[in-house]
């Protein structure tokens, strides 16, 4: 189990190479991508019982990444777990390419094809029932938008899992308050989030969405027997770049030459910072 | 359904009526499923109107029931068959292939999972309910969907092979059906039924009446009728597969006959009938042709025999436009 230092590395590594991939193929969800890092970075360097040995293993943990235009930081992450090849991205969004802008089975590690929003959760709670029935132990996890809770789809899911009982299923929502048209209160308001899920019948948790050790706490099983889980990760769009945190206009945008090479240097600049508190 | 002329040329022809397809489909996954557990029926209210309350009685743990809500039973469906289990998500046609078409088209079709979404009481099946129980657009939306057979059964027999082709078909299905008694036709001269496969009917070189589904049996009763009345030489082509189509049984239709009749319980937009006129036009053949459907207009009320017959997807009906094709010079 790799310690939080390790984990708090990667997820810079992790945040520059999200940037590079944007660049490289011109077009990305910057913010989005940012703001869920560091939950991909525990759910498949701590919690997921998957690997690229057992990607064909029926008994495998399924991660479904309801939003999928944050699919940026899907592949980086699966890249650095040796799902593929990191070079592959050379080819994202690019002619014949399976790296399209949004998550699809054509690339190891990914467990549904995803992009139009509201489909992970009904998704995820065929996964968690299908485990159940066959009482097979593994877990599903769904990664939703806090702008995607909009879907209805996603309520319809909500009232399925609660009433299945399937605390083998957890929602984390990626709180970051910002879409595409501005403030999620404000483009459609879905407070009080937590009292909203706890109504449905799942076990909420709200944790701040970039500490490793609580996204660690809070994922590691479920928060309640019995119930599905909800961690609501609060999070900041375009974390880890000071001039893209919390700036709408990063949900989708490529950083000019000048703009990446500030990046890098704030992310070098952390890197260099937690090394040195290492040694 | 059927006028007392209709009746009388069924009788002369020895077609037995059979029950509904619905009630045909219902026993079939039930014996199949009793056989392997793997397989599972997913329900949206829908098990009564389904006619899966038996399947649901003996067995419990094969129905997952998910309430009014059809975009979360795609979806779920979707994520059952992803973790292997042989889905069959049972739903309204009206409903299942509009309120839940991104599920089916991004869950099941484009993600590849194992599922046969099948749409019940299709058609004009719920008649007098009105536009909202009709479905007249499915054809349209899912042909223009990749990764997706479709089937539309004309009898019990098709309704039957379909519902075991599908359980063992290991890709995204969509099988489709009404639930009024109907007639089971003849054994075709055929190969037995497969998927892509049409089935000929009635042999005959005037006009090919191509049908699919609930409305084939009409095209049969149409040829007998033209046979006795006209001394008209007709062939009748069931094509159970929607999608992909039987291209060569089309083009040899077209090529060998006079004029071309196709029939659907749809909507004449995108269904059957332009399915049929593209391979035909695309081969460079031209031939008098009809496509016989429900009007793009706001439909007609009343029954499914009313609304068949005032679309003319009747004996009198299909024979009259097949008559009119052969007169027009």
């Amino acid at each position: 189990m790799p310690t939080d230092g390790e984990l708090a590395r990667k997820s810079l590594q992790y945040r520059r190479n999200v940037l590079r991939w944007i660049k490289h193929a011109g077009a990305g969800h910057t913010g989005g991508s940012l703001s869920c890092v560091d939950i991909l970075n525990v759910l498949y360097n701590r919690i997921l019982r998957v690997s690229p040995a057992t990607f064909t293993d029926p008994k495998r943990d399924r991660y479904i990444q309801s939003k999928g235009h944050s699919v940026e930081a899907l592949f980086v992450v699966l890249a650095d777990c040796g799902f593929f090849p990191e070079s592959d991205l050379e080819t994202l969004c690019g002619y014949q390419s399976a790296y399209v802008g949004h998550p699809t089975r054509h690339v190891t590690g990914v467990e549904q094809n995803t992009g139009a929003l509201g489909h992970g959760l009904p998704l995820a709670v065929g996964t968690a029932l299908a485990s159940k029935l066959d009482d097979a132990g593994f877990r599903a996890f769904t990664l939703l938008g806090d702008g995607e809770l909009a879907e209805g789809s996603n309520w319809e899911g909500a009232l399925a899992g609660a009433h299945y009982k399937l605390d083998n299923l957890t929602v984390i929502i990626d709180c970051n308050t910002l879409q595409i048209t501005g403030r999620t209160k404000d483009v459609m308001n879905h407070e009080p989030l937590a009292e909203k899920w706890a109504a449905f019948g799942w076990a909420v948790r709200t944790i701040d969405g970039h500490n490793l050790a609580a996204i660690t706490a809070a994922l590691e099983q479920p928060l309640e027997a019995g119930k599905p889980s909800c961690v609501i990760a609060r999070t900041t769009k375009g974390k880890g770049v000071s001039f893209m945190e919390d700036v709408g206009k990063w949900h989708h945008g490529v950083p000019s030459a000048d703009e990446l090479a500030r990046a890098y240097a704030e992310l070098d600049g952390a890197i260099a910072q937690l090394s040195g508190g290492a040694a | 359904m059927y006028s007392p002329a209709a009746k009388a040329v069924a009788e002369k022809l020895g077609l037995k009526m059979g029950r509904a397809n619905l009630e045909e489909f219902a026993d079939t996954l039930l014996t199949l499923a009793k056989a392997d557990r793997n397989i599972l029926a997913v329900t949206s209210d829908s098990r009564g109107s389904g006619k899966l309350g038996p399947f649901g009685q003996a067995l419990p743990k094969q129905i997952v029931e998910v309430g009014i809500a059809e975009q979360n039973l795609v979806g779920i469906a979707a994520g059952l068959g992803s973790c292997g289990k042989n889905v069959f998500a049972v739903s309204p046609a009206c409903f299942l292939t509009a309120r839940s078409l991104e599920q089916v088209k991004n869950d099941i079709c484009y993600s590849d999972h194992p599922v046969t979404i099948v749409g019940i009481s299709a058609g004009v099946s719920y008649g007098a309910l009105g536009t909202t129980h009709h479905s007249l657009h499915d054809f349209a939306v899912l042909r223009a969907i990749n990764n997706l057979t479709i089937v539309v059964p004309a009898d019990n027999f098709e309704t039957r092979e379909a519902v075991k082709a599908a359980a063992a078909h290991d890709q995204p299905v969509y099988l489709r059906f009404g639930k009024a008694a109907i007639y089971t036709l003849p054994a075709a001269d055929t190969a037995p039924f497969a998927f892509g496969q049409a089935r000929v009917l009635r042999q005959g070189n005037d006009v090919a009446f191509i049908g699919t589904g609930e409305t084939v049996i009409h095209c049969l009763l149409a040829a007998a009728h033209l046979e006795t009345t006209a001394g008209l030489h007709c062939r009748v082509i069931s094509l159970p597969t929607l999608k992909p189509l039987d291209v060569s049984a089309v083009l040899a239709a077209a090529r060998e006959c006079r004029a071309v009749v196709t029939a659907e319980e749809h909507m004449i937009n995108g269904g059957l009938g332009e399915a049929v006129a593209g391979v035909i036009a695309q081969a460079g053949i031209g031939k008098r042709f009809k496509i016989a459907g429900i009007a793009d207009e706001y439909t007609a009320t009343g029954s499914q025999a009313d609304i068949f017959r005032h679309y003319g997807l009747t004996m009198e009906g299909l024979s009259a436009a097949a008559a009119g094709l052969l007169q027009r010079s």
